[in-house]
């Protein structure tokens, strides 16, 4: 960001129109997250006595574990089913007409429209054991008791994966999009099949988009504390309702900021695995 | 069929094309192709030359008609089974693969393993003078150094047919040269069929075989690049290759060798006759190329008087305003400064030879 007056470059700016915003996160982001990593190292409540305990005590015990443990697998079955749905839904819409772009957008984006607690409900209605899909398999006599759907690890993934779908699918149409078509006809012409070409050139050129949609998609997912909740239920605890409860219903606060901690280190650990294998592809920062 | 080393002939046998909407792309084309030519497409942008590329690499299945390559009609094989090798406008290589995988890909396509694949990659990269390039990027080359690896990637597959589509246009001048005297040197070398889709017609000209020039989708006409240029069968041929005076007239006498026009510019000139024959009394339009016109001292040819002289380096040209007010255009070898003409001086023009005018029947 040099300002050398005689040959200045009109795309580069000052760094001083950042510091609005820079000022904004060091008070509303930065500074939390110090005063968070404080509390986190005080063994009691009343943050008398200094030491790591809160992190020994959730590394030692087994349940603490678990919590992290199917937050983590519940961020990773999400991401996989948005990545398997997404992918195809994103592909078509590079190879349709116009008309059918719009209508593939609108979908795609209609849930960004709704907040999440309506379409958390939607989904109860849907999943619920009087609900939609119960109701129809029972009256088409396919089952005769209504199947568990809400308060399950499979309903939450389903109700999830529709949630953020748009995370994934959004920067999927945008790598897609950028890979010349021409690329498509000149692996055709080279004697490769469709599989081939998928596999060697269209899914290689995409990886950035795959990163970028299987990031958002995995924060999204382990943090999403009203869907996990409400679809979950009380049976099913995750790091976030589990963070809630230590803080605002136990008020344990260094144990509730040790977690935080422990959790954003873990997401921290996921986020930067996906980044990792992105720049091991070579297609990664080119094109 | 006597075929150079690996060409194969191509035959496009009355294909016409029709988009869903129901606008013809192209309609009944017509070209037999000997295996080892270079032919070039002519045509303005939307003339139907890339669609009749596509339909040819079989990206687009004809509404009616065959492609025959060689012996077998291939309308039924898809891109991947015609071997026909295409190099892209944007040459279209793999950003993600390095130039020797880029060259291999077709290999690889066909099962043949890495060390052959890398052995036979390197060859190609000698062959079009890149050998050191095979463990780059495509990024990090130069635009005629990536054609180059685009034309050896198509190469690669020993392609029956190669189609270039529109290779030279991403080029700036001085390259495009080099690389038309490349792709010359190596369809040469390769001795297989190549078909060119250009819309420049000093490309087309200058490394063709034989030209066919299209226009709305429409066969103008197939010939030599002499044919195209001296022997123009259609006004559209003639106005789009080179340039020329357009010159109204109306038919004195004809017959099918020689026609006497009455020019509205006031003469009797006698035109080679484009079409089969021409009316007595119709209206035609004389073509007259800028460099087919001399000027006269006797009182053949019709007068006009001089309006502006552009000296446009080894040649002059004078701009001619003849007696029915229509502009003339006529080129002239720079030979000293004898050749520098006044502005509204009075001169008598005339084309250097009958067969040099073309004479047309008038569209309305």
């Amino acid at each position: 960001m040099g300002a050398a007056p005689a040959s200045r470059d009109v795309t580069s700016y000052g760094m001083g129109l950042a510091a609005p915003l820079a000022l904004f996160f060091l008070i509303f982001f930065v500074a939390p997250l110090l005063q968070l990593l404080w509390l986190s190292l005080h063994n009691d409540t009343a943050g008398l006595h200094w030491g790591l305990g809160q992190y020994l005590h959730f590394l030692t015990d087994p349940f603490s574990l678990s919590v992290l443990g199917s937050t983590l697998l519940l961020g990773a079955e999400v991401t996989a089913v948005c990545l398997a749905l997404g992918f195809p839904i994103a592909w078509l819409y590079q190879r349709v007409g116009p008309k059918l772009q719009t209508i593939i957008i609108l979908i795609v984006l209609l849930p960004l429209l709704t907040s999440v607690v309506v379409r958390t409900f939607a989904w109860i209605v849907i999943l619920g054991r009087q609900g939609i899909i119960n109701a129809t398999l029972q009256s088409l006599g396919i089952i005769d008791t209504p199947l568990k759907l809400l308060y399950t690890q499979f309903g939450v993934v389903i109700a999830l994966a529709q949630v953020q779908m748009p995370l994934m699918t959004l920067p999927l149409i945008t790598a897609l999009g950028r890979i010349d078509p021409n690329l498509d006809d000149a692996s055709c012409s080279l004697g490769a099949g469709s599989w081939r070409t998928f596999f060697r050139i269209v899914l290689p050129l995409s990886l950035p988009g795959v990163i970028a949609g299987c990031t958002l998609t995995y924060a999204a997912a382990i943090t999403a504390f009203i869907t996990q909740s409400l679809i979950g239920g009380g049976q099913m605890l995750f790091m976030p309702m589990y963070l809630y409860q230590q803080a605002s219903t136990l008020q344990n606060w260094p144990f509730a900021s040790a977690i935080s901690i422990i959790f954003l280190l873990a997401v921290l650990a996921v986020v930067s695995v996906f980044t990792t294998l992105g720049r091991l592809s070579r297609g990664y920062g080119g094109a | 069929m006597v075929e150079a080393q690996g060409g194969r002939s191509l035959v496009v046998d009355a294909v016409t094309h029709r988009y869903p909407s129901g606008a013809l792309a192209v309609e009944n084309i017509n070209l037999d192709i000997k295996g080892g030519e270079i032919i070039a497409l002519l045509g303005p942008s939307g003339c139907g030359k890339t669609t009749l590329l596509r339909i040819i690499a079989g990206f687009i299945a004809q509404s009616q008609g065959r492609i025959i390559i060689g012996d077998d009609i291939v309308d039924a094989l898809p891109p991947n089974r015609r071997a026909v090798g295409i190099v892209f406008q944007n040459y279209a290589l793999f950003p993600h693969l390095s130039i020797s995988e880029n060259v291999g890909y077709g290999l690889a396509a066909r099962g043949i393993d890495k060390a052959t694949r890398q052995r036979e990659a390197q060859r190609l990269l000698e062959l079009v003078q890149l050998p050191a390039m095979a463990e780059r990027l495509p990024r990090q080359l130069s635009g005629g150094q990536q054609q180059r690896v685009a034309l050896a990637r198509a190469l690669a597959i020993k392609p029956s047919i190669l189609l270039l589509d529109e290779p030279f246009a991403a080029l700036d001048k001085n390259l495009r040269l080099d690389m038309q005297i490349e792709i010359k040197r190596l369809q040469r070398v390769s001795g297989i069929t190549t078909l060119i889709v250009t819309h420049d017609q000093e490309e087309a000209l200058s490394m063709a075989d034989r030209v066919a020039v299209l226009s709305h989708g429409k066969l103008e006409q197939f010939g030599t690049p002499s044919d195209i240029y001296d022997r123009p069968q259609t006004l559209f041929v003639n106005t789009f290759v080179g340039s020329t005076n357009r010159m109204p007239g109306v038919v004195v006498s004809a017959d099918r060798t020689a026609a006497k026009v009455r020019l509205d510019a006031g003469a009797e000139i006698i035109a080679r006759p484009a079409a089969a024959s021409l009316a007595e009394g119709g209206r035609v339009t004389v073509c007259i190329r800028p460099e087919h016109l001399q000027f006269v001292a006797d009182e053949t040819g019709f007068a006009g008087v001089v309006g502006m002289s552009l000296p446009l380096g080894a040649t002059v040209v004078h701009e001619i305003t003849t007696a029915d007010g229509s502009g003339v255009k006529i080129s002239q070898a720079r030979i000293g400064a004898t050749h520098a003409l006044e502005s509204g001086a009075a001169v008598r023009l005339a084309p250097l030879a009958p067969s040099l005018a073309n004479a047309f029947p008038a569209t309305l």
